[in-house]
């Protein structure tokens, strides 16, 4: 909300400086965001008078004129058509920043002539669209004064960002009490005089809402004859300028002075184009309005408006229609001062999406008890500018009544100290609600109760009470006070799942990846590849098609990453995202999945060969991510399962008995999308919700480490298989030869082709043996190997080679 | 006997001739092989009449171990000089890169939150979650925030089919993580102390707002915490999460429907020639906002306001992230870039830690 220091000045008496005054608005909860002063961009522009204005020798439209700023006198080259002597102007000297064009003036030479400064038109200092000439000043205007001071442009405005709960600040008024109650200056208060009416209101009006239907519970107006709308008086378009408002006609001039200054929104009808009487209803659904706004607005049911007999005239609470606009021919006016609900004004307003003045302070609460008196000020100001000798004012019709806005809070006196930890004395509780307006109804030793003003419908509880007490006292009263803690040593904060995320994360990070935090929505065309089958969520109002759908999987959302650094020739990525992924089935479902994705090769280096990446690298990602999370390799089973988004061949699942907890591989070449050729792309999610942590049993120990003495016997096979056979399966048949002493068995070449049957594969084993006792001799080590190979034999179909 | 010093002097002249072990070796074979000819004179012992084989047997002995002694240590000097010959020729390029090993990084959000963890558990907070897709009861009503509030439009909502088609409630994205608050209160009985980082939405998209965004609200709840406990929490905080031991923090009066009194917070700064720098500088900057949790909304929770009271607040991650690590963009952090997860990421074993210091060396 804009507030020019002059206005707000009307109605506190203070000395404070502007600063003083912005930093304690700031601190009371009205912040100042801006200070806007357009006296500044003025500063350099005197007041000069024209003495001589001769006609210049080589151009007709030219004139040359000695100026004289009291001081000394210019010859100043004018093109202006009012250029002539006798006139006060505004001059720019050689130097000053002309604020419309801000270019700095210098010295010139027009036509031959010299030219050492400049009067200025209104457009070139900003000050309005009037180029037709050079600005007139007043003949008493003194000579060699600054502009802006003779003009009185020198008026900061103040920015305020005005919170919602304070309807009262939304009128300049209102910002001075509070000022006042901070004890920066006193509150001028003036009570506007009442008007007494000669005639009765030709206009009536009828409150028509079902019962209980408080919409609408006040409305009060009356008729004014006889005037002559005009142009409004030089202060009031100042005043509205000056907040950025543009001067119409006296009649909707003074409705927007009244709601700035006031926060008592208002509305002027025509009464000549009024049919009929008015009827304040709930709209039937389907009514239109063209509005003042030169749209056309269809109503929904419900919304409150004002109409007469042909139908609705005006939006209550939040714009005015045309049909009863007032116009430069009107004579004849109905004024309309009424309460309407907040509820309702909010609503109306935000369904058909319109802002306006009326709007605003309506929904966040105008005071009812200003309705009566609004009206007064707007009558007072109408009769002043735009009425005749002949004008008459009629009684105010008031239909409805005020609405009961009386509250009393109670409050302990010590509720200050217990709630924000200040310890303010009862006597200075008291004498701050006081000054803002709150009224002491009773009190004892330990508490008091006070009445809350019609203007505060913000103030509820005794906490908002002691708000109002600390703001105004200052929150810089405040301590800083620790917070007691109820254990010395530093709990863990973060349960089981959080545990798995973090770790997932850093051992991702740890293995290579950099993390990435991408949308939780995409498209619905990658959606709909990604999910699997499940119903996805839409969002009802998308930023964009390409952000429409809560994601079903975290790859999309990496693979188009991925895609993106490719596309700036990044084409190695290896990426991963921790994070929440949807999906409907019947209830919205919301799970944690770790996604890893790799592309392109390995880093070309002199010391190695570069390397594509593979569905193995993926899997070791998932097998880390489950490994970093608690799940032993061991109890994992690996299948060639996974969802369509993967390479049918080359691609698998891990799971844990029935429960799927990975998924690994090739990303399927028909979604590789711009990828180059060349380029391989690889992927992993690994579910974290489905690993089950270890429960409530949490344990530091781990299982005894036993280190055997003796030396261990490291034997290679070399086995022939059928090319299906998996490999886990030669490694399981090998294991379960002798599970005491075998240790571990690894593959360290499979190989396909040449001496090879075109069906069958060689697969090389290197196994550890573990003597435990003694040290093996030639012919154990040989009774071992033949159940090796038996083993392989008989579970895998191996031979040995 | 000469004879065997002479033996002696030739055996030892050649060996310490020889320039090579073959030729090292030829002498050992020669003098001390098994038909060398030291190897021969001790056999000749036996052969010696009686009286002279002892004097005889020490002689040869002797010698024998002289001459073994000095091929060893002839050997160990051409060992030397071999080695010393060969390491000449061995010589890398030292300049020359190295293997990279690829680490990858954490993504600041994700640090960030670790550090924000780390500090706030030692103020005795633990984490509390709740999901993204919500009701509006959850994210705003119980907020006391009813749907005709002027402060319901300052929040652009996302909106998906309604969860429940019965509902009075419609089904939005959250806003802020404000609603795990209230499910943590209608959860658990007080005292509670929790924060509750997360993803939060907004349908807003420009240079300083993203559709998706990061939060953490902190709630505490019990008898006694006040708002001086919320200024000395927040102190605390901000001054260890950006290691300024005399950061000053103002509070402003300010307006949220959920809290009673609210403020603004603002830290010091200076912002002289443009840069932003935090610190006991006299100008400020406003970093969070909070309050005392209004009555409405304990009432909402089954907490009796007129047993409990106590304090929430809340500000954006990427927001304080950007300010303690100069990232300049807000939307640079879901770009997934790679030269920016490299630059503004973390290591991963770079975990946030009081003890251990939060981060501030990358």
């Amino acid at each position: 909300m804009k507030v020019p220091l002059s206005w707000l000045l009307e109605y506190i008496d203070t000395n404070a400086s502007l600063e003083k005054i912005c930093e304690t608005l700031t601190a009371i909860g009205l912040e100042v965001e801006e200070i806007i002063n357009p006296g500044k961009t003025l500063e350099p522009f005197i007041v000069a008078e024209v003495l001589e204005a001769e006609q210049h020798p080589n151009a007709d439209k030219l004139r040359v004129c000695k100026v004289s700023t009291g001081t000394e006198i210019l010859q100043i080259v004018c093109g202006a058509p009012n250029a002539r002597a006798g006139i006060k102007v505004v001059l720019a000297r050689p130097g000053d920043v002309i604020p419309a064009s801000k270019d700095k003036l210098k010295k010139g030479v027009i036509r031959g002539i010299e030219s050492q400064g400049m009067m200025c038109s209104a457009r070139e200092l900003g000050l309005g669209d009037n180029h037709e000439g050079i600005i007139e000043l007043d003949a008493n205007a003194p000579l060699g004064e600054k502009f802006a001071t003779y003009g009185s442009y020198d008026n900061p405005v103040l920015d305020i960002n005005l919170t919602p709960n304070r309807p009262d600040c939304a009128g300049i008024c209102g910002i001075a009490r509070d000022l006042a109650a901070a004890e920066i200056g006193t509150l001028k208060a003036s009570v506007p005089e009442t008007i007494e009416g000669t005639e009765k209101s030709s206009v009536s009006v009828s409150l028509d809402f079902p019962k209980g239907d408080n919409s609408c519970p006040l409305f009060v107006g009356r008729v004014i004859r006889n005037i002559k709308n005009c142009e409004s008086p030089e202060w009031l378009q100042k005043k509205l300028i000056s907040i950025g408002l543009r001067p119409i006609s006296a009649l909707v001039d003074i409705t927007n002075y009244l709601t700035i200054d006031r926060a008592r929104p208002l509305h002027v009808f025509d009464a000549d184009k009024i049919k009929g009487n008015l009827w304040v209803r709930p709209a039937k659904g389907g009514e239109t309005l063209e509005a003042l706004d030169n749209k056309t607005y269809t109503l929904e049911k419900g919304m409150t408006v004002i109409g007469d007999d042909t139908g609705v005239l005006s939006l209550a609470g939040v714009i005015g229609g045309a049909s009863s606009a007032c116009d430069e021919g009107t004579v004849s006016v109905f004024v309309e001062s009424a309460y309407f609900s907040p509820v309702r004004t909010a609503l109306t307003g935000r369904a058909l999406q319109i802002i306006s003045d009326a709007r605003y302070r309506f929904e966040r609460g105008v005071d009812p008890q200003i309705t009566i008196p609004g009206i007064e000020l707007a009558s007072k100001l109408i009769l002043d500018i735009c009425g005749t000798d002949s004008s008459v004012v009629s009684e105010l019709f008031v239909a409805g009544s005020v609405p009961d806005t009386t509250k009393v809070i109670a409050i302990k006196t010590d509720k200050c100290k217990r709630h924000v930890g200040v310890d303010v004395e009862a006597e200075t509780q008291k004498a701050i609600l006081q000054r803002l307006g709150f009224k002491i109804v009773s009190e004892d030793n330990s508490s008091f109760s006070v009445s809350v003003p019609s203007y505060r419908p913000d103030v509820e509880h005794d906490t908002d009470l002691v708000e109002e007490v600390i703001r105004i006292k200052g929150y810089d009263n405040i301590p800083a006070v620790s917070l007691p803690r109820d254990s010395v040593v530093t709990k863990c904060a973060i349960d089981n799942d959080d545990i798995k995320i973090r770790s997932a994360k850093r051992i991702l990070a740890y293995r290579g990846l950099l993390e990435c935090i991408t949308w939780s929505f995409l498209s619905e065309k990658e959606a709909n590849i990604f999910s699997g089958g499940a119903k996805l969520i839409n969002l009802l109002n998308p930023i964009s098609s390409d952000l429409s759908v809560m994601r079903p999987g975290i790859i999309p959302n990496l693979l188009s990453a991925a895609l993106r650094n490719a596309n700036k020739a990044m084409y190695a990525s290896a990426l991963f995202e921790v994070g929440p992924v949807f999906h409907d089935d019947g209830q919205y479902k919301q799970i944690t999945v770790a996604g890893a994705l790799r592309s392109g090769h390995s880093e070309r280096n002199w010391l190695s060969t570069e390397r594509p990446v593979d569905a193995f690298d993926a899997k070791a990602d998932a097998l880390a991510v489950l490994s970093a999370c608690g799940v032993a390799p061991d109890s994992l089973q690996v299948s060639p399962e996974a969802p369509a988004w993967y390479h049918p061949g080359r691609s698998g699942c891990l799971k844990q008995g029935k429960v799927l907890l990975a998924y690994f591989g090739e990303i399927h070449p028909t979604l590789r999308y711009e990828f180059p050729e060349n380029t391989p792309v690889v992927a992993c999610e690994v579910f974290l919700d489905n690993i089950i942590s270890k429960g409530k049993q949490k344990t530091s120990e781990k299982p005894l480490l036993k280190l055997e003495d003796l030396q261990p016997v490291f034997r290679d096979f070399a086995f022939v298989v059928s090319k299906d056979t998996p490999a886990a399966k030669i490694i399981q048949a090998i294991k379960s030869a002798d599970k005491e002493l075998i240790k571990d068995v690894s593959i360290f070449d499979i190989y396909e082709g040449e001496n090879i049957s075109e069906s069958q594969k060689s697969v090389a084993v290197n196994v550890v043996i573990q003597p435990l006792v003694k040290t093996m001799t030639d012919e154990e080590i040989h009774v071992i190997s033949s159940k090796i190979i038996e083993s392989a034999a008989n579970t895998a179909g191996a031979v040995l080679r | 006997m000469s004879s065997v010093e002479n033996l002696k002097s030739s055996i030892l002249q050649s060996i310490s001739a020889a320039d090579n072990l073959s030729a090292l070796e030829e002498i050992r074979i020669s003098s001390l092989g098994k038909k060398g000819s030291v190897t021969a004179l001790v056999k000749s012992v036996s052969e010696l009449p009686a009286d002279e084989r002892k004097a005889a047997g020490a002689l040869f002995n002797s010698l024998k171990s002289m001459v073994s002694d000095a091929i060893d240590a002839k050997k160990a000097e051409l060992d030397a000089a071999s080695l010393l010959s060969r390491l000449k020729d061995e010589k890398i390029d030292v300049s020359a890169p190295v293997r990279s090993l690829d680490t990858g990084r954490i993504h600041p959000i994700s640090q960030t939150i670790d550090e924000i963890v780390s500090i706030f558990a030692n103020m005795g907070f633990s984490v509390a979650k709740g999901p993204d897709i919500e009701s509006e009861y959850y994210n705003f009503e119980a907020l006391n925030l009813p749907s005709s509030h002027p402060a319901r439009d300052m929040q652009a909502t996302f909106f998906v089919p309604d969860a429940e088609p019965e509902s009075l409630y419609k089904t939005v994205l959250r806003t802020q993580t404000s609603p795990v608050q209230i499910h943590a209160m209608l959860d658990k009985k007080p005292p509670i102390r929790i924060i509750t980082p997360g993803r939060t939405y907004r349908c807003d998209y420009d240079q300083t707002h993203t559709p998706m965004f990061h939060q953490v609200e902190g709630l505490v709840i019990d008898e006694t915490s006040n708002m001086s406990h919320l200024k000395g929490c927040l102190l605390d905080f901000l001054r260890a999460f950006f290691a300024i031991d005399d950061l000053p923090i103002r509070f402003r009066a300010s307006y949220f429907p959920f809290t009673e009194p609210s403020a603004e917070v603002d830290i010091g700064c200076s912002k002289k020639d443009g840069k932003l720098k935090m610190g006991n500088f006299g100008d400020w900057l406003e970093i969070l906002g909070c309050g005392m949790v209004h009555p409405n909304v304990l009432s909402n929770c089954g907490i009796d306001p007129q047993k409990y009271q106590g304090f929430a607040f809340g500000m954006g991650i990427e927001r304080i992230a950007m300010l303690k690590y100069g990232i300049p963009d807000l939307r640079t952090f879901f770009d997934s870039d790679l030269r920016w997860l490299r630059h503004y990421g973390f290591l991963p074993l770079d975990i946030p830690n009081s003890a251990f210091g939060n981060s501030l060396m990358k």
